[in-house]
């Protein structure tokens, strides 16, 4: 890959583009955003994308990548060598421009959500053992790479009847919590729409930051949201003792 | 660490070489297919899994046996596995990916069912009934350990090794991993926990906990490694029923 970087670009708006092709001179170490950025340096100073750290901590460079979902300023190009290197905008978001995407469905889930909502006023003991099993869930840069591969979102339209696999990630942070006292089960059961997940991991399968959403968030949240609505003999019990 | 929060190293060597997508839910739908013609072959017609003191995990136990009953005799008990196959959360996965196509692969580009409702509704619901099958797969489990020590229990013969008593136990022990690393199990023994420590210390079900946790991370691989040892030690007690192969002695 010594002479260069076959890039093809999608470049349009919320009518409509087209991929773009550009020769880019390879550089060892050299990541998609750089191209990127020689494109916009020295052919096209208007081709929009959206970054902030090129340290794969801020989130904002989300896009696809030969079809994957990727963090722009984490994918390497010599992962390519010999492949077209094909990116376009995050599909399951509406276009803004180029690699643009408006994401703020996200910040209107986000808001939905009660916040924590500690037992006893902070500062508080917590111990290792209850801080290690949120801290996973810490990670998260939100980057919406899982919303933008979540089927549920991305093929089914499901904007209005599921939260997404990030926002599962926020609220097991909150109920998995030892000190909150907050109840957001028949959050989860009725509004944010757990039972649409079909727990088939394509949310795991690209988290940048390596969260195990579907077995750590998910899986545990369904089987809160079991014990509430599902469970016969639990149910059960919870009538027999009045609550 | 509580529980294994990375599931593979931060960046292979190389990337590998995407597959189109279709691959894998096609292998998925093939080698669980087979499986699944197979075991229909062997339940609907056979009467018995049993070759001296052998018997087969499809027949095990034999409830059909204690009621005197002689036809279908492998029905009574092989809804159990099934059932709590069906609703385990890793062949969730695999068969809405493979059977489904809900999705077929991530991000691919294909065209979606237009009618899609996740787990909300009938029958796909029953999933959420996954615990209560693991009650009865753990039921199961028993006999399969009873079955394996009797494996090595020849009539006339007394103690040794041969091949048929080495598949048994190495089936049960696969068995045994997956069911101690399932999701719902995982939950019950401390995931429903808020806080493992408000004692001051440890509680005991944080440890079950961690201890399940670390076998959920490969829950996948023990699933599919005991539902291959399932279908060897079924085949081989049917081949020796059927007079095709004999089962040798180790020691
Ligand atoms: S596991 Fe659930 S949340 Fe994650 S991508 Fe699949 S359907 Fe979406
Ligand atoms: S959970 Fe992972 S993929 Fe989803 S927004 Fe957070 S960091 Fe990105
Ligand atoms: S620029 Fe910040 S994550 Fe890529
Ligand atoms: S989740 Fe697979 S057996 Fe329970």
């Amino acid at each position: 890959m010594s002479e260069g970087i076959t890039l093809s670009v999608w470049r349009g708006d919320k009518d409509g583009g087209e991929e773009v092709g550009y020769q880019v001179p390879a550089v060892p170490g050299m990541v998609v955003l750089d191209a990127l950025h020689w494109v916009q340096q020295n052919a096209q100073p208007d081709l929009a994308v959206r970054w902030n750290c090129k340290a794969a901590h801020c989130g904002s460079c989300g896009a696809e990548v030969n079809g994957e979902p990727k963090l722009l300023c984490k994918t390497r190009l010599d992962d390519y060598a010999g492949e077209t290197v094909r990116v376009r905008p995050m599909a399951t978001f509406p276009v803004i421009k180029d690699l643009v995407t408006d994401v703020s469905w996200n910040y209107q889930v986000a808001e939905q959500i009660p916040p924590l909502d500690p037992a006893v006023p902070a500062p508080f003991t917590m111990y290792q053992e209850d801080a290690s099993r949120v801290q996973e869930f810490h990670r998260c840069i939100e980057c919406f790479l899982c919303q933008d591969t979540c089927h549920v979102l991305r093929n089914h339209d499901g904007t209005d009847k599921y939260f997404g696999p990030r926002f599962m990630v926020k609220i097991a942070e909150y109920e998995m919590h030892a000190v909150d006292q907050g109840d957001r089960v028949p959050l989860l059961a009725q509004a944010a729409g757990l039972n649409m997940c079909n727990v088939t991991k394509c949310c795991t399968e690209v988290c940048p930051q390596h969260i195990r959403i579907t077995d750590n968030a998910i899986i545990p949240l369904k089987e809160r949201v079991v014990d509430r609505y599902y469970d016969p003999i639990r149910t059960l019990f919870r009538r027999l003792a009045g609550r | 660490m509580a529980q294994p929060v990375s599931s593979g190293t931060t960046r292979p060597a190389a990337r590998r070489k995407k597959m189109p997508y279709w691959v894998e839910p096609l292998t998925t739908l093939v080698v669980l297919g087979t499986w699944l013609l197979y075991s229909l072959w062997e339940v609907l017609f056979h009467n018995t899994g049993t070759y001296h003191n052998y018997i087969s995990p499809y027949f095990s136990p034999g409830i059909a046996g204690w009621f005197g009953w002689h036809i279908l005799t492998a029905l009574y008990v092989a809804w159990v596995p099934f059932l709590f196959r069906f609703t385990c959360y890793y062949y969730r996965k695999e068969y809405y990916r493979g059977f489904f196509w809900d999705p077929p692969g991530c991000a691919a580009a294909d065209a979606p069912r237009k009618r899609y409702s996740g787990e909300t509704k009938w029958p796909l619901k029953i999933n959420n009934l996954h615990r209560y099958a693991w009650f009865l797969a753990l039921i199961v489990l028993l006999f399969l350990w009873k079955d394996a020590v009797e494996a090595f229990i020849f009539p006339h013969h007394g103690f040794e090794v041969r091949v048929g008593s080495l598949i048994l136990l190495v089936n049960v022990v696969l068995l045994t991993f997956y069911t101690f690393s399932c999701h719902a199990f995982r939950h019950m023994v401390g995931g429903r926990r808020d806080c493992f420590s408000c004692g001051g210390k440890p509680s005991q079900s944080y440890r079950f906990w961690s201890r399940v946790s670390r076998w959920n991370a490969f829950h996948g691989a023990w699933a599919w490694a005991s539902l291959f040892s399932v279908w060897a030690a079924d085949l081989y007690v049917r081949l020796l029923l059927m007079g095709v192969i004999h089962d040798a002695r180790l020691f």
